[in-house]
């Protein structure tokens, strides 16, 4: 355990999900082939203008309200002006003086407990084109180039890497929610920077603080801070912290370390100022409140909604709300009337293992709730064994055919009359199994079962089956 | 024949058959050559224009200019800089669309100050451009090329842009009307950026209502520029009607006043004395003119309010060119060598200068007192200039302290006064993005001088009418420069 408090702060830039690019009338979509998607703007051609993509901003400011941040009067962007060759404009378009979003808050869940994340803003800004680097020369994709682009900026509110990743992961999963980003790192659609500094357990004052830029993914984020806080840790021990430099490394996948890309003094001065291209405009607060109308219930109160009230366990809870569409699904099936256990262990097993398999989505699944309800209904009733319901399961799925066209023929028998007498007829040809049942085998009660099973090419309601042998063997 | 005329009677001339539109081309182009050789006026002439159809439509079939820092698709666009000195490119500008719907027929791309940065007409990549009154003085800038092509009589009339003053002193350098009508009337998208925020297009004519009859054509609404705006019911042309009686205007006492020049040089005197008798000729008509006091800090801090946020926005807005994805590719071992190369050597010195004084005003310790309280400064400016005109009509100036001086400056008549106020006053035009005519308003040493009139924004009509009216009380409306001979008009 280490000796010393480690203080993490966040910020997380998400890839938005919307028709066009938030300052260009491109398409935003992923693509394969390189410069597709760009109008003369993405390549910032003589003369272009940036237009603004409203979609982008309800978005933002959705986020804004989920993140319970504070919103500005008026909407306006400034840039933020460096040169690279990422960044054909040669500045960014991007808020800084009065972002979308300021002193926010979340409350996320960490082993259990509840942790409030505290946030310092969200901002909507353009991304920039994408390069690839080879031995002698880069190449430049400008698809990329005016993606709309959401950053999350956390207050230091952390005190280690499980904390960030499932703040993370949280957020990711409130992008989703809200159907503001597909939030899929595969994509590179989301990029953190981290900033990392330690302190001793009683101290007041922080100690100094590292930034690691750029890293792409939840497990390079935890890779990164560990690295940070032990490399931070052994030089404080070594009496060498005056070496702990106010810096910004990089994340090295290969070698799991932090590498120093540039100091404080030669941090860069970005000379923002309001982009004089887009006039400022007013928020309008019904607008505001129409937007806020739209945000869907959050994974959080989902969650506590399926243990406290529909009875799940906090495993299977855990699963379903992981996906919006497990979730949404999970919903839809209880307001048919479904059994929220049978939907439950059914989503968490059959047809999530059925997806993974498949290699598709809950949209694309055959059995769509008013489907699996043909199932879970008779499952309910007992007029089908679970055996036969996963037979029906796979049948339909495979033939995609309604699941009532395999119920027929399959129907449990549960005619207690005819069960009877059945059951009366095979114990009359089992005297002696009946003696040692009685002397106390009383394991022979499968034997019984079976018969009855083999008698009714196993159509037998079990349940029934097993009463009324209880019942005659008294 | 002498096609030196306005758009009307060329416009009744082509529909009469006294002329064709190929025949104006031709002619156009000839004398285009001409004044190109003597003036330096253009980067790019386009030889094989064709002349256009003729309609009801005034333009129709008309040659014209365009100012080079206007995207034009297929044709060179340099914006008179090597930067850019190779750039041909794939889509043309809104306002140039706009005209095209219109059958006009673009003969030229004409030369300016690099990317607009100047008022000389001297930064051009193609050299200095002249005066076609007098090649031994400036043309003024920076649409120098289009102000000295349509002073010669090209062409009725060339686009320009104008972002200080750069479309209203060429015009009164070259003895001709200059318009930039309210900001965001005509779309910027396809202009190349000075100061977004100061930038205005509008076109050099040689007269009041050629320039009425061109913006009618350029502006417009579009969703490629968020700062232009629905303009649909303002018909500039059709309501211009000289009636200005009862109209109030103000000049400003601290910039025109003769008592801010005791060591006046004859010519300021004489441009000074000129611009009273202007002002005689429109209270004929019934208009009266105040001398009107304002706070001398704020007219003091004009230039240097203009030059922080126009060197500011210039920076950013260039910091595109960079030789990667257009223009000449530098030389260097990495990117930023080949950046640096290109813009060494591809920027004159002038825009160098302005991209430090960005630059410093913009760094973070510098911003707040520089560049934010520039903004502050203009927003009072704006402020009051909006009080004024909730009296007046508008605001009448003298441009500049007299004729275009000379390019190598030697023989200029030295005012020893500063005269800062006086050259740079038009600028408050910019600040406010108010509708703004330059007119000729006679001569001082042979050679025309100008008048402005600003109005309120959205008041482009009023600002219009007044021009129109006071152009019709002198003798200078669509005149030309005695550039070339006689037989090339004819």
């Amino acid at each position: 355990m280490n000796k010393y408090k480690a203080v993490i702060g966040l910020e997380m830039h998400c890839e938005m999900k919307s028709n066009s690019k938030v300052f260009s009338s491109a398409e935003n979509s992923y693509n394969d082939t390189p410069n597709a998607n760009i109008r003369p703007i993405d390549m910032a051609f003589p003369g272009t203008l940036p237009t603004v993509n409203l979609e982008c901003i309800r978005k933002a400011l959705l986020m804004s309200l989920v993140l319970n941040c504070k919103q500005p009067e008026y909407m306006y962007f400034d840039r933020k002006n460096y040169y690279y060759p990422d960044l054909p404009k040669g500045y960014q378009i991007t808020q800084m003086h009065d972002p979308v979003g300021v002193c926010g808050h979340i409350t996320i869940e960490v082993d259990g407990e509840e942790k409030e994340v505290l946030i310092h803003d969200i901002h909507l800004e353009e991304d920039s084109a994408s390069l690839d680097h080879y031995s002698t020369i880069s190449l430049i994709d400008y698809n990329r180039a005016g993606v709309p682009l959401l950053e999350l900026v956390t207050e230091p509110c952390f005190s280690s890497s499980k904390e960030a990743v499932m703040f993370l992961e949280y957020m990711r999963r409130c992008y989703q929610y809200c159907d503001v980003s597909e939030a899929d790192t595969k994509k590179g659609q989301i990029r953190c920077d981290v900033n990392v500094s330690i302190m001793d357990e009683d101290a007041t004052e922080l100690g100094t603080k590292v930034e690691i830029k750029n890293i792409n993914s939840f497990a390079n984020v935890a890779a990164a801070i560990e690295y940070e806080i032990k490399r931070q840790s052994e030089l404080k021990d070594a009496g060498r912290y005056d070496e702990v430099e106010q810096e910004t490394r990089r994340f090295d996948e290969e070698s799991g370390t932090t590498i120093r890309m540039r100091g404080k003094v030669d941090a860069i001065d970005y000379k923002y100022f309001v982009e004089p291209n887009i006039p400022k405009f007013k928020i309008d607060p019904a607008w505001l409140q129409e937007i806020k109308k739209t945000i869907p219930v959050l994974p959080r109160e989902r969650k506590i909604k399926y243990i406290k009230d529909l009875g799940l366990t906090e495993y299977d809870a855990n699963i379903i709300i992981k996906e919006k569409e497990y979730a949404d699904y999970f919903e839809e099936c209880v307001a048919l009337g479904m059994n929220p256990k049978t939907v439950a262990n059914y989503l968490t097993v059959q047809i999530i293992a059925y997806l993974n398999k498949e290699g598709i989505t809950l949209k694309e699944f055959y059995l769509t709730p008013n489907l699996l309800k043909q199932i879970i209904e008779e499952l309910e009733k007992g007029t089908i064994s679970s055996k036969q319901a996963k037979e029906i399961f796979n049948k339909a799925l495979l033939e995609k055919k309604e699941p009532k066209t395999y119920l027929e023929g399959t129907t449990q028998l549960s005619d207690e009359k005819v069960l009877e007498d059945i059951i009366i007829k095979i114990l009359n040809n089992s005297q002696s199994q009946i003696e040692e049942y009685k002397n106390g085998k009383t394991n022979l009660f499968q034997y019984f079962v079976g018969q009855v099973m083999k008698e009714t090419k196993g159509k037998a309601n079990p349940n029934m089956v097993r009463d009324i042998l209880t019942d005659k063997l008294k | 024949m002498n096609y030196i005329k306005t758009i009307e009677e060329l416009h009744e001339m082509l529909t009469n058959g006294e002329v064709t539109s190929e025949e104006l081309v031709q002619d156009s182009l000839k004398k285009a050559h001409l004044v190109n050789d003597k003036c330096h006026a253009f980067v790019t002439l386009l030889d094989d224009a064709k002349g256009g159809f003729v309609t009801d439509d005034l333009l129709s079939g008309l040659p014209y200019g365009i100012k080079d820092n206007y995207s034009t698709k297929g044709i060179l666009s340099t914006g008179s800089s090597n930067t850019l000195k190779d750039y041909v490119p794939f889509f043309s500008a809104t306002a140039v669309l706009n005209l095209e719907k219109h059958n006009v027929i673009p003969i030229g791309k004409t030369a300016m100050d690099e990317f607009g940065m100047g008022g000389t007409g001297t930064t051009a990549h193609t050299g200095n451009i002249l005066n076609p009154w007098d090649l031994k003085r400036m043309a003024g800038g920076s649409s120098s090329g289009s102000a000295a092509s349509v002073a010669a009589g090209v062409y009725p009339f060339a686009l320009g842009s104008d972002t200080g003053d750069s479309i209203r002193k060429p015009a009164a350098f070259c003895g001709i009307v200059g318009y930039k009508p309210t900001y965001g009337m005509i779309s910027r998208y396809g202009l190349f950026p000075f100061a977004s925020s100061l930038d205005h297009c509008g076109c050099l004519t040689r007269s009041v209502k050629d320039a009425a009859i061109v913006v009618d054509a350029m502006k417009g609404q579009d969703k490629n520029d968020l700062t232009s705006w629905d303009s649909s019911s303002i018909h500039l042309y059709d309501s211009l009607d000289g009636k200005v009686k009862g109209k109030k205007l103000f000049y400003i006492k601290e910039i025109v006043n003769m008592e801010n020049y005791p060591d006046a040089s004859s010519e300021l005197k004489e441009h000074l004395d000129n611009f009273h008798k202007t002002l005689k000729l429109l209270e004929e008509e019934g208009v009266s003119v105040d001398e009107v006091s304002i706070d001398r800090d704020l007219i003091n801090a004009i230039f240097s309010v203009y030059q922080c946020l126009s060197c500011a926005e210039a920076t950013s807005n260039m910091s595109n060119l960079t030789g990667i994805i257009f223009g000449p590719r530098g030389e260097g071992k990495n990117i930023n060598e080949m950046m640096k190369d290109h813009r060494t050597k591809g920027f004159s010195s002038l825009i160098k200068r302005r991209f430090v004084i960005g630059s410093y005003v913009l760094q973070k310790e510098n911003q707040e007192k520089y560049f934010v309280n520039a903004q502050r400064v203009r927003r009072l400016i704006v402020d009051k200039m909006n009080e004024l005109f909730q009296k007046y009509d508008a605001l009448i100036m003298p441009v500049s302290t007299g004729p275009a001086p000379y390019i190598d400056g030697s023989k200029d008549e030295i005012t020893k006064d500063n005269t800062t106020n006086l050259e740079e006053h038009l600028q408050i035009g910019n600040f406010g993005g108010f509708p703004s005519i330059t007119i000729p308003n006679g001569f001082v040493s042979n050679l025309p001088v100008g008048i402005n009139i600003t109005g309120k924004c959205y008041d482009d009509v009023n600002v219009l009418n007044i021009a129109y009216a006071l152009e019709s009380k002198m003798p200078y409306k669509n005149q030309i420069a005695p550039l070339l001979k006689e037989e090339d008009y004819e």
